[in-house]
């Protein structure tokens, strides 16, 4: 498939153009400057896509390899849909997925529009609020479980300082009704300042020339934020949400090491879900069915999204 | 200056100012206590209520770095501590038998994180100048095509690369990881090189191209001196995700190509986690991207956005 | 360009010249850099020690992995079934015995015990059974007994010996305060001991094993059940676990487990295993905990709170007298290219005064030489102990699928125990539908 674009690419090019040229045809340059990229990704994503689905099919265990494989159609698909545990890692994933993004739109957005005041001194102080989201979610997520120590943890300090609870009275990871608002608090730590700078980008997008119309006529603060920076800043916001959802439905790092998905399943997302089955259990088959239909869903609510995104851009 | 009717209040910009600082205060606690935990003892590290003011100690670094034992009373007496360090575990009845594997892990996460870097750059810098420079029908669709393999959660993306590897004898190789990052990286890496070349003037070649110049001589004497920049913003972002993946590199690799992420977590005293230890290992592990950040950041902040906004 | 061509070239005789690289034999009389892989913890650093005369004698160079607790069955198994060549050998869990004979991990050793005259009679029977059968209890060895183990119990002596503390238990329950011969007794003392006041500090009961992502609640949780006559199978080889698995008395037993966690552990107790319970103990904050039999050579030794301060008791029994099994054997990996050198390290090790020397380092020899000399049960505190657990030992599943089995388990005691979700009949309803469905999956129902 990609060889035909490659060779489309390079029939496209103007043969008057190839023929003007020493050394090789446009055409071969094309190709060899494709090629690797192109054969790297076929072997590396799309075979392997293609594996998985053939895969999907059967009852397949990559810890058996002495085991006969064999085909059992959609079976996998069937038990992984009628699965109530799976609906529960479901839920807890809506969760997470809600509130991140909610948390990190409202704070990231406001964030923005306090540094598009440009005061003295913004951009190192942008600089240091990005710094969470550059490091590793592995190693920074193993720290915040020291943090969230009901004895000697620092967050269960602060909160005891400021509220008068005792530190010790509250567990962040260990309590079925907490867990799930630590990983969001971490969350929400480490990639608020990535919206932050999305919607950044929105505000210094929209043209001065605009409020100055808006000063002549009269309009308010108050409306100029609702009918011109709300506005022409939300396909941008609309653009970030896209992003952090498309990450956090792919959770895993970060998630594992706070709360390795307990208590119990309670934030147990669907990638450490995944993970369990397909590595722990090795059930190989049935995770392949489970990465397809994760895949499928990811892809056709971004699909859903996208649209709705460009309509939001036409108007 | 003249009087503009948009420019902020001085009140407005005092406001805004003091908020932004406080949060960007507040966001960096976490970061300063892994700073200060490295410095800590055992003792004060686990102390209530946390120590902000304590007797500063490498014996965090010390133990990421070694691999010690405790030994009997007489076995100490004969064996009088030579450095520093000695001394450090001394107080525990330990003494140094070994280096730990941190180092090991550490240059693994430098091997795979560079060589996966200079290839997806490499390659993607081809492949994005043949996509801006070449009239590539349904580019726009293989470019989004190539973007979406991202969406796939890492694990689902894992299963099927654990056999292949296992088959190829992939499995726990630098050489694996690097390929594995590499295709990762590569369809970022196209689609933000393509934006930078395409801001290049195709004219410059052009008048190349009938200096006599072949057209690989004007991608390499043109078009990479221009690209340059945006060459190197691209390296940043290949590397930091290359330095911070956990995922494959968790279910890859077990040892001779483990890298440093899935490692710190396991650091481990005698009986439970020395969190010291796991601090200096952050510490050192987190450092450079984060001065990295800092010194870089004007072409840093423009790549994140920019990968985004231009979709 | 020709860059490009270099670069796939260098990177296409990489791949081939990996995968030529499995499978070829090494020459046997050459020195070999040999790894072995274990857990992390107190007997692989004694293991080091006594490796150190292997080098010697050898020539040989011995390099160790040693992965946390929490992260070892993962990371090793995934390792086998990658067919990784990180380990030459390998110390692996009981339960995984099943799955490295079946899927080839691990290599048959009954041709080299026999060349070099090792006879598995010289080692104490459960271990032979545990850690080196398979199908269990056949004559097919693929490990070598290396370290025999259970999980235990150790307390605060010197708090347990105080006469004030001892007159308080008097006078709340009517009983002396002593080492408990019960589990009943065991909750009742935790119970006493949680949140009082000694020496100005407060204390808890007990630490016990609540840890979800590995084996940890499922490891703490049966040394009760067990002691409530747990079975896994109304007949061995049945699989038929309906009425057994969640049967009156287990769900005793975990109703009592889940009492214990809830009244008389340490606050924030919900993902705790071995290094969380010596933590608890080890800064005062508890007057009893449970842990494995391998601990206890190096809490005794410890400065603080060893010698006279601790002291060890078998898991207590309620209806029967039984203890969880831990302990692992050592095999070599299939994988290995270095396989004779490696055997050649488990021929060193078998021998009785390699073994003795293995005790007296801090390691749990399984060699009858060891055991049965008359001076074994003084030469610790605690070796009467290991002795009588090791005679009442259960192990959990070792069959082939034991690690969905396991994960199905943590999975229904933790919701049940820590994250309160259900009743424990419940839990073990389900507990017997996942393994009914693994065990259809598996062909043998």
């Amino acid at each position: 498939m990609s060889e035909t674009t490659i060779e489309r690419a390079a029939k496209a090019t103007p043969p008057s153009v190839a023929r003007k040229i020493r050394g090789l045809s446009d055409r071969a340059i094309a190709w060899i400057f494709v090629g690797p990229s192109i054969f790297l990704l076929l072997a590396i994503n799309i075979f392997p896509l293609i594996w998985t689905i053939n895969l999907s099919f059967t009852n397949f265990r990559a810890n058996r390899p002495n085991r006969e494989v064999e085909y059992i159609g959609l079976r996998n698909y069937e038990r992984i849909l009628t699965d109530s545990d799976i609906w529960l890692t479901m839920q807890a994933t809506a969760h997470f997925l809600f509130w991140t993004i909610a948390l990190q739109v409202v704070i990231g957005f406001t964030l923005a529009y306090l540094i598009n005041k440009k005061f003295k001194g913004n951009d190192l102080w942008t600089t240091i609020i990005v710094l969470p989201m550059m490091l590793s979610p592995a190693v920074v997520g193993n720290f915040w479980t020291f943090l969230y120590q009901p004895q000697i943890g620092l967050f269960n300090y602060i909160v005891s300082f400021f509220t008068g609870l005792e530190p010790s009275s509250f567990e962040m990871i260990g309590s079925v009704a907490l867990a799930p608002w630590a990983i969001v608090i971490v969350d929400t730590w480490m990639w608020t300042p990535f919206v932050m700078l999305i919607c950044l980008a929105g505000l210094r997008s929209i043209p001065d020339y605009i409020y100055e119309a808006a000063e002549i006529d009269r309009a308010s603060k108050w409306r100029q934020f609702w009918t011109i920076t709300v506005p022409m800043v939300l396909p941008f916001l609309m653009l970030a949400v896209l992003f952090r959802g498309i990450e956090n439905f792919k959770m895993f790092d970060l998630v594992v090491q706070l709360t390795g998905g307990g208590p119990g399943s309670v934030t147990e997302l669907t990638s450490i879900n995944l993970k369990r089955e397909a590595f722990e259990k090795w059930r190989t088959g049935y995770a392949s069915a489970y990465a397809i239909i994760l895949f499928v869903t990811v892809f056709g609510l971004a699909s859903i999204y996208v649209k709705a995104l460009n309509k939001v851009k036409e108007r | 200056m003249s009087y503009s009717l948009t420019e902020p209040s001085k009140r407005q910009k005092w406001f805004a100012g003091t908020l932004v600082i406080l949060y960007a205060v507040v966001t960096m606690i976490p970061l300063a206590w892994i700073f200060i935990t490295g410095f800590k003892s055992p003792a004060d590290a686990i102390s209530y209520p946390p120590q902000v003011i304590f007797e500063p100690t490498l014996e965090g670094y010390v133990n990421l770095f070694t691999q010690r034992t405790r030994q009997t009373q007489e076995f100490l007496e004969a064996n009088p501590p030579e450095e520093w360090y000695d001394e450090i575990v001394r107080q525990y009845d330990m003494v140094i038998v070994g280096p730990s594997k941190f180092g090991e892990r550490f240059l693994n996460s430098v091997i795979i994180g560079f060589g996966s870097t200079f290839l997806s750059v490499f390659l993607g810098t081809l492949a994005a100048y043949a996509f801006s420079r070449f009239k590539v029908p349904l580019a726009d669709d293989l470019l989004f095509f190539i973007l979406s393999t991202r969406m796939m959660p890492p694990i689902a993306v894992a299963i099927p690369i654990f056999l292949m590897y296992r088959e190829l004898g992939l499995s726990d190789t630098h050489l694996g990881m690097i390929l594995l990052y590499t295709a990762v990286n590569i369809s970022l890496a196209v689609w933000l090189l393509k934006g930078f070349i395409d801001e290049i003037p195709r004219e410059y070649e052009e008048a190349a191209l009938i200096d006599g110049y072949t057209r690989f001589q004007a991608f390499y004497k043109i078009v990479l001196p221009q690209a340059a920049t945006g060459i190197a913003s691209t390296a940043i972002f290949c590397l930091i995700f290359a330095w911070n993946e956990y995922a494959f590199a968790v279910l890859l690799t077990s040892g001779t190509a483990q890298t440093a992420p899935p490692f710190i977590p396991t650091i481990i005293g005698i009986g439970g986690l020395d969190w010291p230890a796991v601090a200096a290992g952050a510490t050192l592990f987190l450092l450079p991207v984060m001065i990295f950040t800092v010194m870089l950041r004007k072409h840093l902040l423009r790549g994140i956005t920019f990968g985004a906004v231009r979709k | 360009m020709k860059t490009v061509k270099l670069m796939a070239a260098t990177a296409l005789t990489g791949v081939i010249g990996l995968t030529g690289a499995v499978g070829l034999p090494a020459t046997a009389a050459q020195a070999e850099d040999l790894t072995l892989c274990w857990a992390a913890w107190d007997p692989a650093n004694a293991l080091v020690e006594l490796s150190k005369q292997f080098e010697e004698e050898s020539g040989h160079t011995m390099n160790f992995e040693f992965i946390p607790w929490p992260n070892f069955a993962d990371r090793m198994l995934n390792e086998l079934n990658s067919g990784g060549q990180l380990c030459d050998l390998l110390i692996g869990d009981s339960q995984w015995i099943g799955g490295g004979a079946e899927n080839g991990h691990y290599v048959r050793l009954n041709d080299f015990f026999d060349a070099e005259g090792i006879s598995m009679d010289d080692f104490a029977p459960a271990t032979v059974y545990a850690y080196s059968t398979w199908p269990k209890g056949s004559e097919n060895f693929y490990a070598l007994p290396a370290m025999g183990d259970a999980n235990g119990w150790f307390y605060r002596r010197d708090w347990f010996e105080r006469d004030d503390i001892r007159a308080a238990y008097l006078a709340e329950t009517g009983q002396e305060l002593r080492e408990p011969q019960s589990q009943r007794e065991l909750l009742q003392i935790a119970q006493f001991f949680q949140e009082r006041e000694i020496d100005g500090q407060t204390r808890y009961g007990a630490a016990i094993f609540t840890e979800r992502g590995s084996e940890g609640i499922t490891m703490g949780a049966t040394g009760a059940l067990y002691a409530w006559g747990f079975q896994y199978e109304s007949e061995p080889g049945s699989y038929d676990m309906v009425g057994v698995v969640n049967g009156p008395n287990a769900v005793e037993a975990l109703e009592f487990y889940k009492e214990l966690y809830e009244t008389a552990t340490p606050p924030g107790y919900t993902d705790s295993y071995m290094g969380e319970s010596l933590d608890a103990f080890k800064s005062g904050q508890v007057a009893m905990a449970m842990n494995w039999f391998a601990f206890f050579p190096g809490l005794y030794a410890d400065p603080e709170i060893g010698g006279d301060t601790i002291d060890f008791f078998v898991n207590p029994p309620q209806e029967v007298a039984a203890s969880t099994l831990g302990g692992q054997g050592i095999s070599v990996v299939a994988y290995s290219d270095k396989q004779d050198a490696a055997l050649e390290y488990i021929a060193w090790f078998a021998q009785p005064d390699i073994q003795a020397q293995w005790w007296e380092l801090g390691g749990y020899s399984a060699h009858n030489s060891v055991l049965n000399d008359p001076g074994f049960v003084d030469s610790a505190p605690f070796a009467g102990d290991f002795l009588e657990a090791m005679g009442g030992v259960q192990d959990f599943w070792q069959e082939p699928a034991y690690a969905e089995l396991l994960l199905a388990m943590q999975k229904r005691l933790h919701d049940y125990v820590v994250a309160d979700q259900g009743t424990a009949q419940e839990a073990l309803d389900l507990l017997v539908e996942d393994w009914t469905e693994i065990f259809e999956d598996e062909g043998l129902l």
